[in-house]
């Protein structure tokens, strides 16, 4: 069988290139040969080209995986298209591999397009191990087999020629093959390379961009495919940052002093980021003994006036539960970030899951009420969490804010943001306290309490995680502890009255809508958007604010004949002999949707390795139109 | 002591502060507390050291011991079993100006929230840190903790405790960056207050074990203590506590210890048949971590909005000119 190599022509290649409107690549490695770098930096010289675009990391759970295993792929996944992107995609249009044994695990999960364009380095099918040459020849005739336009790439051979250690200069030698096969400027990938390597002197960045320009020309002399993507450069200044990153600037912005946090995959390269510049504004990140400490550290911070912010992911934020109850006892202001992964215990930290929503909403322990909100895009984590303090503050209540594994890695371009004095918390009022004003002034109607902070002269008083009246002394009566309550919860209440209802995605009554949260809007206001255009009439709601709901939302349920929960998170199937309407167990903001709103509503979660694709949630949303 | 005349006159138009301005709701510790004795000391030197009041900050962990801030004048963080320190370490963190004293108890600090005081100790944050040792859970109603000796009977268990005591100075004096190790009892109220307003004065982690009596589920604990006194050995030195003529009869076992000697801390602790009382170990220039991670420039929106911007400059895509 004649392979791919045997079949090319060696001359420069006049071809056309093929206007597309958008293509999926993904890219991808063994760990530590620098294939994230490259799709991040592919990414980022599209948005340079004013592409939309939307990068997924994809993370093996080990630092040093063993070498082309299939468990081992580590790599980026890269969407851009002639408009905004709001999500990772659906399968890949391209796919360039450096051994074919981490394309296996893709094509296992079903992630590549049958009949896509697969480059793949040569060097294994002359490997002095047989054992190995005769894997990548059998994976090659199936990927043949099986439809694929494989292209066999000398990668190795042509970055030796320029380094000493083609692992070293692969991905970037990958990036020119891909600026050419996208049609991509060329200069704008030269200053892509200046960005990333010129802190490492010109040498580095010479030697980098001499790769791009070899694995350009290569393609240009070699390859038979070429793309054009329709796009006007940006006309507004962009910033092109991951979820973990933006959180760390909106804390930076929101006028929060101190980050206190524990290590845990995937929320700390968030604090990673902190811990380097936030200093800078005068801020600090403490790194606690333990998630426990973390917590009581943050709420210590807030109590003597300084807002803090704690950053973790699910089981960290199952042992910082305790500490919460706290903060909500002694109304101490507390902004709480839930990266959330898959669970339970250790579960699959890497990997995307939105499990942790029905506990951030009744965790802890007795009556506990919280604000829950989500962020559900990259521009959502900035924002978010300035919202967060803000509301944190003015109610003296703990704020969940979750974000999960899709955005922590994912990037995608926003507007970039101008800092508004709004935004950061006023100086710590130390002014003495009035005679007669107590600690715990609850005000009857909205639970509100003014907040005495140490070092005001005249305010002494002990807080305390017990029972307290409004002197903050123990209630040893069950009245007291009554009263306490009612106003800790009609503080929510209050808060709920400033919430606007949700907007509507799509005409505001119809057969089906579609209600999700967080990460997933972007796939599923895609997916509406495709049956929408075969004349269904199917709308979507995305809820940023889970506790308290906003008011009208069951008004807007009503209006259609059904609403379905589409969430990352697990769902019963009635499919299941056991699983019957009794005992079904339904995705999270299902049951809070039910309990709330008293609509029989339909759902549908899936627990995968990777984010939900708008295709998925087209296929589901068609099967229950029928 | 001589007062400068400038000091003198700054705070001659204040009001100087009474015992009673920093006392708080009346204790409703069970009679014969060795709790009481400690919040008379504290309550002592606060006055002799005319702390502002506004500007105290007890916290606490929970149990008997921890009811203390609810019995202070002054502001106070009844917190979380265990959680007393990392909450004080927060409070402290950005605010230098409060005074920071922690009460906690045998099982806040030594069991439920032993590795929160391993890595305060290494903090070193400037906090005076009180453990009231009576080595029993007393709120809960009689069980054994970490310190209770072997074979002592409580309600979990019942035929007596099957493990040797645990050891809180020798821990300590095991631990990283330490600045500041006392013991003393609550039975000796001249040596607990000299050795409570030492480590007020230290600038650092001060932590003090006070063997602390339990009336009601201990009540025999220190009783051969308080009866014998050959049973404690005083520590004395320039540099630490030096008893008065009238305790230095009653106690005739004394060592002249240099608290600046960690070998020989070593030594006294984990070799003295006699229960060590005093300053135990002192550094005063182990740094403190709220000065190491002191923001080196004011917090301001200008600041903010400087470094911000620094920071989404290396992020932006600038549209073309």
């Amino acid at each position: 069988m004649p392979t791919a190599r045997q079949q090319r022509i060696p001359t420069p290649i006049t071809k056309p290139a093929i206007e597309i409107e958008e293509h999926v690549v993904e890219i991808l490695s063994d760990s530590g040969e620098g294939a994230q770098k490259c799709g991040q930096s592919l990414g980022a010289i599209a948005a340079r080209m004013g592409f939309g675009i939307w990068t997924v990391e994809i993370i093996p759970a080990e630092i040093q995986p063993p070498a082309r295993s299939i468990d081992g792929a580590s790599g980026n996944r890269v969407r851009f298209a002639n408009r905004r992107v709001t999500n990772g995609g659906d399968e890949a249009d391209l796919a360039v591999a450096f051994n074919e044994q981490v394309l296996i695990g893709r094509l296992r999960a079903d992630e590549l397009k049958p009949g896509s364009i697969i480059l793949l380095e040569d060097k294994w099918r002359s490997d002095d191990d047989p054992s190995i040459a005769a894997s990548y020849v059998r994976v090659y005739d199936e990927l043949v087999e099986r439809g694929f336009k494989v292209h066999e790439i000398p990668m190795e051979v042509e970055c030796l020629k320029i380094v000493s250690d083609a692992r070293r200069g692969k991905n970037m030698f990958v990036l020119g093959l891909l600026s050419s096969i996208y049609s991509l400027d060329k200069e704008a990938a030269h200053e892509q390379i200046r960005f990333i390597f010129g802190k490492k002197g010109d040498l580095i960045v010479t030697a980098n961009q001499k790769l791009l320009d070899a694995g350009f020309n290569w393609a240009e002399e070699n390859l038979d495919i070429k793309f054009k993507i329709q796009a006007s450069a940006p006309k507004e200044a962009n910033i092109v940052v991951n979820g973990n990153t933006s959180l760390a600037l909106g804390v930076m912005a929101s006028g929060m002093e101190v980050c206190a946090m524990y290590p845990i995959t995937p929320a700390t390269s968030a604090s990673h980021y902190l811990s380097d510049v936030f200093e800078k504004v005068g801020g600090v990140v403490h790194q606690a003994e333990d998630e426990i400490a973390a917590c009581a550290f943050a709420i210590g911070s807030s109590y003597a006036g300084k807002c803090a912010v704690t950053i973790t992911s699910g089981p960290g934020y199952s042992l910082k539960q305790e500490c919460m109850g706290l903060a909500v006892m002694a109304e101490i202001p507390l902004v709480v970030i839930d990266v959330q992964r898959g669970g339970p215990s250790t579960g699959q930290p890497t990997k995307a899951e939105q499990g942790d929503l029905l506990t951030a909403c009744f965790g802890s322990h007795g009556d506990a009420p919280k604000v829950v909100m989500a962020a559900s895009d990259i521009e959502d984590c900035f924002y978010s969490v300035i919202t967060a303090r803000k509301i944190a503050e003015t109610f003296n209540t703990v704020v969940v804010l979750l974000s999960d594994a899709s955005l922590a890695t994912a990037q995608q371009p926003f507007p970039r943001p101008e800092l508004s004095e709004d935004w950061l918390a006023p100086p710590i009022d130390q002014s003495p306290v009035i005679d007669g004003d107590l600690p715990y002034d609850w005000d009857s109607r909205s639970g509100q309490r003014q907040r005495v902070i140490p070092g005001q002269p005249n305010g002494m008083h002990t807080l305390t995680g017990l029972a307290h009246d409004r002197r903050s002394c123990v209630a040893y009566n069950l009245q007291t502890n009554k009263e306490g309550i009612r106003h800790r919860s009609l503080k929510l209440a209050a808060l709920q009255k400033t919430i606007k209802t949700p907007p509507v995605f799509g005409d505001d009554k119809g057969e089906l809508l579609v209600v999700g949260w967080g990460s997933t809007r972007g796939a599923i206001e895609e997916a509406v958007t495709r049956v929408r255009a075969d004349g269904y009439r199917v709308s979507a709601l995305h809820l940023r604010i889970l506790q308290p709901l906003a008011s009208g939302i069951k008004g807007i349920l009503q209006r259609f004949d059904k609403v379905l929960a589409v969430e990352n998170n697990w769902a019963d199937s009635l499919e299941d002999e056991l699983i019957d309407e009794e005992n079904q167990r339904y995705s999270n903001l299902a049951w809070i949707l039910r309990a709330r709103c008293l609509v029989d509503i339909d759902c549908w979660g899936e627990v995968g390795e990777q984010p939900i694709k708008p295709g998925t949630i087209e296929k589901v949303i068609r099967e229950r139109l029928q | 002591m001589s007062v400068r005349a400038s000091e003198f006159l700054r705070h001659a138009g204040e009001e100087e502060h009474s015992l009673d301005d920093y006392a708080g709701r009346v204790p409703r510790w069970c009679t014969g507390c060795g709790d009481l004795a400690i919040l008379t000391a504290v309550q002592r030197v606060c006055r002799d050291e005319q702390l502002p009041l506004e500007k105290i900050v007890f916290v606490s962990g929970i149990g008997c011991s921890s009811r203390f801030p609810h019995y202070m004048g002054t502001y106070g963080f009844h917190g979380l079993h265990g959680r007393a320190l990392p909450i004080a370490e927060g409070i402290k963190m950005r605010r230098p100006d409060l005074h920071v004293f922690v009460n906690m108890g045998d099982g806040d600090c030594c069991s439920i929230g032993a590795a929160h005081w391993m890595h305060a100790t290494r903090y070193n944050m400037n906090m005076t840190v009180m453990m009231h040792d009576n080595n029993i859970y007393g709120l809960t109603k009689n069980q054994a903790s970490p310190t209770s000796p072997k074979g002592t009977r409580s309600n979990t268990t019942p035929r007596g405790s099957d493990l040797e005591a645990f050891d809180p100075l020798q821990a300590t004096l095991g631990m990283s960056n330490l600045s500041f190790v006392a013991q003393v009892a609550d039975w000796i109220p001249e040596v607990l207050f000299k050795v409570i307003s030492a480590a007020y004065k230290h600038r650092g982690f001060s932590f003090i074990r006070i063997l602390q009596r339990c009336p009601e589920f201990q009540a025999n604990r220190w009783e051969p203590c308080i009866n014998d006194p050959d049973r404690l050995l005083m520590l004395t030195h320039e540099n630490g506590v030096q008893l008065s003529p009238a305790l230095s009869r009653a106690y005739r076992h004394q060592e002249e210890h240099d608290p600046a000697d960690l070998v020989d801390a070593r030594r006294i602790v984990g070799t003295s048949e006699r229960l060590p009382i005093g300053i135990i170990y002192q550094n005063p220039d182990v740094p403190c971590y709220e000065d190491l991670r002191k923001p080196d420039r004011l917090y301001t929106p200008e600041l903010i909005e400087k470094g911000l911007s620094e920071e989404l400059d290396k992020f932006t895509i600038w549209p073309p000119d």
